[in-house]
């Protein structure tokens, strides 16, 4: 099974070319169903490799199939080729299964509208690229995918790009992923400078064998993480992650919170050897980023109105938690948080969608409350994402949190602190959100009488095609956290999976004082997610406390601004700089040259002036002046 | 005297390579004898012509033996025989896709883009120019090169100036002039390469690879000689700061005149310097390295600023390829394998994508009558396929990877990092650029609610279709599947690359510089071998 793993990219790019040739002929639902079945067809074929991979022993889990030679010149050898390894197995089953949900989901969301078929061309596009991301045998390939699920979002997120935000939205996306690309190229120029090949074996090879300098290592690792900031929205390069929210819902829950953007963190995993063989502070510094932009998003989180907005900072936060994680060197906890981060980020969005869906496309919190008993099953659904994402026990994302907690406390408690700090208003800020959407009272009547667009109208409950989804994910959101529990090895299942692609496992934290008292440390993590909880009920169910909501953060710190502002004012100020000094100073000196040229000419021209006395004369001077200096050479 | 050296390589009976230019030059002389009032058989005279040239060269490609570096088919005859001048004509990898892509090109042009007026003069001198640019790429004596590489702006000075916009007698006087200032430079240099040359060989002679092979400049000649060629190649290029005929040229050039200028004439620029400078004056060429991986990079910068800054659509890509072929110049003057390889195919690849965003462009003018963007707005939604079209040549120019565009920008860039890292560091925010201007324009263009005089843009019509998918084929293929290029590149590169090492006793070549040395990873060394990686 392993020999075929090949197929997993290859039926949805099939899926994308078959819609790219007959999609409108096949038109609405069809399209959508073909691409599903398309993605479902991968997640088929994973799950059958997973099992594979299952009877295997654990050496024997990393198989490389080669499909081709890419790009060869010289030493440099690029081959097109894939990795199935624990790692990329467990990447490639949730990108395929929750993109299945997503694309089944879309058929719903998407119903009506002119573009659906291309729609879905996008999806399996990306579904593809986002594949071959995860399955690269080498950082090329894996910077194809990278690149091409940029575009893909780029693609979705002006989806409806008659809307001038979501054109911009998307142009922004792609321009400062672009930075972080320029990160990961300098990172393999390095790793081929260095190693002589693009290739994870090669280079984490190098790096276990020590024959890769600590030097390059930092730089390596650096570099990788500038991508990372790129992709998976980490200050300063976030900023475009919330306007992605342009995007249709389905495309928020699939690229922009459950896969794609955690390809950053898929890299630095990927790359752990390195990262481990850098000077410790390189770790460090992606450890404080994590934290940083996880606090960061979570206080802009608090002040949203938008729906989609609190789950986008929401995303924000959740990644730095992540990165907090690689940082600690708490991989298997990264990839463990992704996952469930997966699950129940996913289900949020899609939970959101089915409101949006509902409230005819309202995305104000504000116009929202009381809507349980008309969509009942995306109420339900969606306080077991909330339940999960605020760290509640036994749902998934609690004990995900958890190991993250415990590896940051090992390695710096301050860092825990800003941890425990962003746990806090992650509960906070959701249950502010539920509140909000599906408790209190219904305000959804107020703005019909001022707008008159549609008189009152009565929310209702999204399709059947639609729910499904959120039930499985639900369900996943619930038992997720079995892939790792804490409580003996017996039921670290994620860590002794992922043993072959990350050496240094708990063995690193053993014999610290968090190791040894980890049931109070989880028992801090529930009262800090219980606390936040209960701050949210009173001030905004109960409103015993006036709410908080300052213009600094319902602005993200300004911060966004602040860099559309630069960009605007001194930064288009210094292109236009250039743009006139080319057109006036070097192609005015050109222009001068020519101007000078046909003056003098001008002037010499009138020596030609056709009087033959005027010629004579100056035949005379002229040999006169020649014989006096043939006689002065003479004599001299 | 010059039969003594035996043709290498892969040959034919046949004299394909002369038959390159000549077909063209017959073909563009029947055109202008057809008669006027049978405009159809101009075309048809025309077609065939650059036709059948397009089957040679696919012939040509077919024929060429793929790990052989040195040049094949070649043919040789003496011409005038006292100054050593004959004609001496053959391709290499360096030179083989420059004449595939050139064949190719002008046939579509022909098919696909009419003139507005006087087709028949049009396509004669269209018809001149692919016998000079073949010309120019298949000579191997410095007399017969300069020949072609001045023939070649007689064709395009009337096709700017006579089938042009607005200002296209300016643009067309500013390009001759500008590229007949750096050629004085270069025939100059080429008299004085020929006749200081005779020092060392013993006799004179203008045949590049006896010249390259046994003349011996001192160090300060080799360095004015290389300078006398360098100028006339960065005029070119264009290389910054000597790129202002550029835009003007592009701008006011008919469609087909812009894709023929950025499709195969800048490459005469970027070709000379590989087969003239590096191969005549290894030595002078390493010497200038600074200088030109500074302009290379400067320019890739400079030209991105200002495209971002333009106004219009058809200057903004004529930037654009400023930005682009610094790219190329950057890998040339790393002096590595992959470098060059990649500087090869990216002078390919620049033709095919910029070539093609010229045509999308001249669509919009010929149903739009302007090309200023903030004319245009919304022309997704009227024309979704023509906007497909434009997004998928518009991601080749960004470089996204599985398209044409990475690879070889990618190759210049790795290529090019060991020996100018920091060059590359900085050059390679190009890339980030390129986005910027290019998706901004794209969004002012066909994002938004179209108005009143963008909703009635007419869709792509089925000959436009097919033109254009000729070129967007070529852009995936290429992406996905670059080897069978690579691989016929890079032995003459390598070739050209060890050339100059031996003439300048430097390691140019790339070497991983951290696995080698050290003890511990001696056995390391050998498993990389065995894999494959080390090599």
């Amino acid at each position: 099974m392993l020999d075929v793993v090949w197929l997993i990219p290859a039926l949805p790019l099939a899926g994308f070319v078959i819609l790219v040739l007959f999609g409108r002929r096949l038109g609405e639902p069809r399209a959508g169903y073909l691409a599903a079945a398309m993605c479902g067809g991968g997640f088929v074929v994973t799950a059958l490799t997973f099992f594979d991979m299952l009877s295997k022993n654990a050496e024997e889990r990393s198989h490389v199939v080669d499909l081709f030679t890419w790009i060869p010149v010289g030493s440099l050898e690029v081959k097109m080729a894939f990795l199935a390894d624990p790692l990329s197995i467990t990447m490639a089953l949730f990108v395929t299964g929750i993109g299945t949900l997503i694309h089944l989901y879309a058929v719903g969301y998407m119903h009506g509208d002119p573009k659906f078929s291309k729609f879905f061309i996008y999806l399996n596009l990306f579904a593809f690229s986002m594949l071959m991301l995860v399955l690269g045998e080498n950082l090329l390939v894996t910077f194809l995918g990278w690149e091409g699920v940029g575009t893909c979002s780029y693609f979705l997120i002006s989806f409806w790009h008659t809307r001038e935000s979501a054109a911009t939205a998307g142009k922004k996306a792609f321009v400062t992923n672009r930075v972080g690309d320029w990160g990961v190229m300098t990172a393999m120029f390095l790793a081929f400078a260095s190693v002589g090949t693009l290739s994870y074996k090669g280079i984490n090879d190098a790096a276990i064998g020590g024959s890769l300098s600590q030097v390059t290592a930092t730089a390596i690792a650096l570099m990788l993480f500038v991508g990372a900031c790129g992709k998976s929205a980490q200050l300063p390069l976030y900023i475009w992650l919330p306007d992605a929210m342009e995007g249709p819902t389905p495309v928020s829950a699939l690229i922009h919170a459950a896969t794609m953007v955690t390809a950053g963190v898929f890299l630095m995993t990927r790359m752990n050897p390195v990262i481990h063989e850098a000077y410790t502070w390189a770790p460090m510094i992606i450890a404080v980023v994590g934290a940083a932009t996880a606090l960061f998003a979570a206080t802009i989180a608090v002040a949203q109105n938008d729906i989609k907005k609190v789950l986008a900072y929401s995303t924000v936060s959740q990644l730095g938690y992540m990165f907090l994680a690689v940082g600690s060197g708490a991989y298997v906890a990264a990839i463990f948080h992704m996952v469930t981060h997966a699950f129940f980020k996913a289900l949020l969005f899609l939970g959101s969608g089915s409101v949006i869906h509902g409230m005819h496309h309202e995305q104000d919190m504000r116009r929202m409350g009381a809507l349980r008993k008309l969509m009942p099953v995306t109420a339900v659904t969606f306080i077991i994402g909330w339940l999960a994402i605020a760290g509640v026990p036994p749902f998934a994302g609690f004990w995900s949190k958890d190991e993250i907690l415990l590896y940051v406390y090992a390695n710096n408690r301050a860092l825990y602190v800003v941890g425990l700090v962003t746990a806090l208003l992650t509960a906070f800020y959701m249950t502010r959100q539920v509140i909000m959407v599906f408790f209190g009272e219904a305000r959804w009547n107020d703005h019909s009488e001022e707008h008159g667009a549609h008189g009152d109208f009565k929310p209702h409950e999204s399709p059947k095609i639609m729910l499904l989804p959120l039930v499985v994910l639900a369900g996943l959101s619930i038992v997720g956290g079995a892939l790792q529990l804490p409580f003996t090895k017996d039921l670290h299942f994620l860590e002794k999976w992922l043993e072959p692609v990350i050496e240094h496992g708990e063995a690193s934290i053993k014999g610290s004082w968090a190791y040894d008292n980890k049931y109070v440390l989880m028992g801090v993590a529930i009262v800090v997610a219980l606390a936040g909880i209960a701050a949210a009920v009173s001030v905004y169910a109960k409103k015993k406390v006036k709410a908080i909501e300052p213009e600094i953060l319902a602005n993200g710190w300004f911060y966004d601004r602040l860099v559309s502002n630069f960009m605007g004012g001194p930064g288009r100020k210094a292109f236009d700089v250039v743009a006139w000094t080319d057109a006036n100073v070097i192609d005015g000196a050109v222009r001068g040259t020519g101007v000078a040229v046909r003056s003098a000419s001008g002037v010499t021209r009138r020596l030609q002036s056709g009087f033959v006395r005027a010629y004579a004369a100056i035949i005379a001077v002229a040999v006169l002046v020649m014989l006096v200096w043939f006689v002065y050479r003479g004599i001299a | 005297m010059f039969a003594a050296e035996a043709a290498r390589g892969a040959s034919l009976s046949f004299p394909i390579l002369t038959a390159l230019v000549l077909v063209p030059a017959i073909g563009g002389i029947l055109t202008i004898l057809t008669s006027n009032r049978r405009p159809e058989s101009t075309k048809f005279v025309a077609l065939v012509a650059s036709t059948v040239t397009a089957g040679l060269s696919i012939w040509l490609l077919s024929s060429f033996e793929t790990a052989d570096a040195g040049f094949q088919f070649v043919s040789q005859h003496p011409w005038i025989r006292d100054w050593g001048i004959g004609w001496h004509v053959g391709v290499d990898g360096i030179s083989l896709f420059l004449v595939v892509l050139t064949g190719l090109l002008f046939p579509l042009v022909i098919a696909g883009v009419d003139p507005h007026h006087d087709h028949k003069r049009y396509l004669g001198w269209m018809l001149v120019l692919e016998a000079g640019v073949m010309g120019s790429f298949i000579s191997l004596d410095l007399f017969l090169f300069f020949l072609f590489f001045e023939i070649v702006l007689v064709p395009m000075y009337f096709l700017i100036g006579g089938w042009g916009y607005d200002k296209r007698i300016y643009a067309a006087t500013k390009f001759f002039l500008y590229t007949m200032f750096g050629s004085a430079f270069m025939l100059v240099g080429i008299i004085a390469t020929a006749v200081l040359a005779k020092n060392s060989l013993g006799y004179v002679t203008f045949d590049l690879v006896k010249l390259g092979e046994g003349a011996d400049f001192a160090t300060s000649t080799g360095r004015w000689l290389f300078m006398a060629f360098a100028i006339a190649f960065a005029v070119k290029v264009p290389l910054f700061p000597l790129h202002t005929w550029l835009p003007d040229a592009h701008t006011q050039a008919p469609t087909g005149g812009s894709v023929i200028l950025a499709g195969v004439l800048l490459k005469l620029g970027t070709y000379g310097f590989l087969r003239f400078g590096l191969y005549l004056f290894p030595e002078a060429s390493v010497w200038a390295r600074p200088l030109f991986l500074t302009l290379a990079v400067v320019g890739i910068l400079w030209g991105a600023i200002a495209a971002t800054m333009q106004k219009d659509l058809k200057r903004l890509v004529a930037y654009s390829s400023v930005a682009h072929l610094g790219f190329i110049v950057l890998g040339t003057f790393a002096f590595t394998s992959q470098a060059i390889t990649g500087g090869v195919m990216q002078m390919v690849n620049h033709g095919v994508s910029t070539g093609a965003l010229f045509l999308l462009v001249g669509m919009i003018y010929e149903r739009r009558h302007t090309r200023e963007i903030s004319e245009l707005k919304g022309l997704q939604s009227v024309a979704p396929i023509f906007a497909a079209a434009f997004m998928v040549v518009m991601l080749s120019s960004i470089g996204v990877p599985g398209l044409n565009g990475f690879v070889g920008e990618f190759l210049i860039l790795i290529g090019s990092f060991g020996n100018a890292r920091w060059w590359v560091v900085v050059g390679a925010t190009g890339v980030i650029l390129a986005a910027l201007y290019l998706l901004w324009a794209y969004q002012r263009v066909f994002h938004g609610e179209p108005d009143e005089a963008n909703s009635s843009f007419e869709e792509l019509r089925p000959r436009e279709g097919m033109l254009l998918l000729a070129f967007i084929a070529a852009i995936v293929f290429t992406g996905v599947f670059p080897k069978p290029m690579l691989d016929r590149i890079e032995p003459s590169v390598k070739a050209l690359v060890t050339h100059v090492e031996e003439r300048t006793g430097r390691e140019l070549e790339f070497t991983e510089k951290e696995i080698a040395p050290v003890d511990h990873s001696a056995d390391k060394k050998s498993d990389e071998k065995s894999e494959g990686h080390g090599g």
